[in-house]
């Protein structure tokens, strides 16, 4: 699997390099939720009631933001050609790419989810649950939103058709993933919507790889 | 290790259009191939074929092994080394980031890497970022990459249109190296290639669809 990691690490690489995308990401997820107290108004109580529901919100467009450039640059450079006469399958190459974007994406925001949270006026108890939650639905976040980034090779306004083919694909873990902790906050038992959360991320995980790299095949042909 | 490539009766479509058909073209180890013909005849396509990127509308592609035909799928993993019109180089990371991964990816080791970069006179510009090297330095890298990586067949289009003349010299010496160690070329040229190669022109295998 030598192969696999050289591309886990390059992935890892380009991402922290230049560009700044899990800054862009955070500073992005920030500023989506300073607006949430201007547009509902800042009554403290009212604001406690939409907090985790609204970081989850904010939390899903902000993974968004990357995933433009998570093929579109291999494939606008010929970079894609030479991944896919590689030492280790297509399919391979995109588990390493959404793992990368999990891993740099999906863990800073995760980290940074509790924080929002607690900033609109969630309860301190939440903290532990709002970034497992998130950490686990970004796993599935980052998955499904590879799908759309290669299903959108080659066309012209990449960044619009990922968000209008993945949008629909991000309902299950805002669902469950704001659903854990509603549950969670009204005493009620959360671990069935943290199990679906789980079942999400690692159902797409395990079959997002096959899409993307027959999308991928699809845009070289 | 890939010892020949067959490619037989073979046809391509692209879009509505036959490119050609009736291909037929067997490389051996050591032998190297000058694909010609005018733009749009197919040379890039049949190269593509080659790599697998592209399925063929009639024929196949076999390669042979020592101990008999591979697994397609296996030998195009190891064995094929493409180098089409882009290099694929990150513009924003270092020229060494570039060509370690690269190389690293294709099979090769970061010694490979230093000596094919020092054979190229590389060693001064792989600090730089991709994008302050101009098209023939980014060119030059492009083929520290084919040298450095152990693949044996080379699918080349249009290798040498960035180079200046002494470097096309320098690349000449490389493929014969290569064909020397048992190495296979197919090049897509307009013009002619540093060394000794078969001609196979595609406007000639183009005929109407019976």
């Amino acid at each position: 699997m030598n192969g696999f990691w050289v591309m886990l690490r390059r992935e890892m690489a380009m991402a922290w390099g230049r560009g700044g995308g899990p800054l862009l990401a955070l500073t992005f997820f920030v500023a989506t939720a300073t607006l949430l107290p201007l547009a509902v108004g800042a009554s403290p109580a009212r604001l406690a009631a939409v907090a985790p529901g609204s970081a989850w919100l904010a939390l899903a467009l902000a993974s968004l933001l990357s995933l433009e450039r998570l093929f579109e640059r291999d494939y606008e450079d010929g970079t894609l050609d030479l991944l896919a006469l590689g030492p280790v399958p297509l399919e391979a190459v995109a588990f390493a790419k959404g793992l990368a974007q999990w891993l740099t994406n999906g863990a800073p925001l995760a980290l940074a989810a509790p924080l929002v949270a607690v900033a609109l006026g969630a309860d301190l108890r939440l903290v532990p649950l709002i970034f497992i939650s998130a950490l686990i639905g970004g796993l599935g976040l980052a998955f499904t939103g590879g799908i759309g980034a290669a299903l959108s090779l080659g066309s012209k306004r990449g960044g619009v058709l990922i968000a209008v083919l993945v949008l629909p694909l991000f309902a299950p873990p805002v669902i469950f993933g704001a659903g854990t902790i509603e549950a969670f906050a009204g005493g009620l038992d959360w671990h069935p919507a943290l199990g679906l959360l789980s079942a999400y991320g690692l159902t797409a995980a395990a079959l997002g790889p096959f899409a993307m790299a027959a999308a991928c095949r699809n845009a070289l042909s | 290790m890939i010892c020949a490539v067959h490619m037989q009766n073979l046809a391509i479509i692209r879009g509505e259009r036959l490119l050609f058909q009736g291909l037929n073209l067997s490389v051996r180890a050591g032998e190297a191939v000058a694909l010609t013909g005018a733009n749009g005849s197919g040379k890039t396509s049949l190269l593509r074929a080659i790599a697998g990127l592209i399925r063929p509308h009639a024929g196949d592609v076999r390669f042979e092994g020592p101990l008999g035909d591979l697994e397609a799928e296996d030998a195009r993993s190891q064995g094929v080394h493409l180098l089409g019109h882009q290099d694929g180089f990150k513009a924003t990371r270092t020229a060494w980031e570039e060509l370690l991964f690269q190389v690293q990816w294709t099979g090769g080791t970061e010694a490979s890497a230093r000596e094919a970069s020092a054979g190229l006179d590389l060693d001064r510009l792989v600090g730089l970022e991709v994008r302050k090297l101009s098209a023939g330095q980014r060119r030059r890298l492009a083929l520290a990459r084919l040298v450095a990586s152990p693949r044996s067949l080379w699918l080349l289009d249009e290798p040498m249109a960035p180079l200046d003349t002494a470097r096309r010299v320098v690349f000449g010496d490389l493929m014969a190296q290569h064909l020397a160690g048992g190495g296979m070329i197919i090049a897509a040229v307009h013009d002619p290639l540093p060394i000794a190669a078969r001609a196979c022109d595609l406007s000639g295998a183009m005929r109407p669809l019976a």
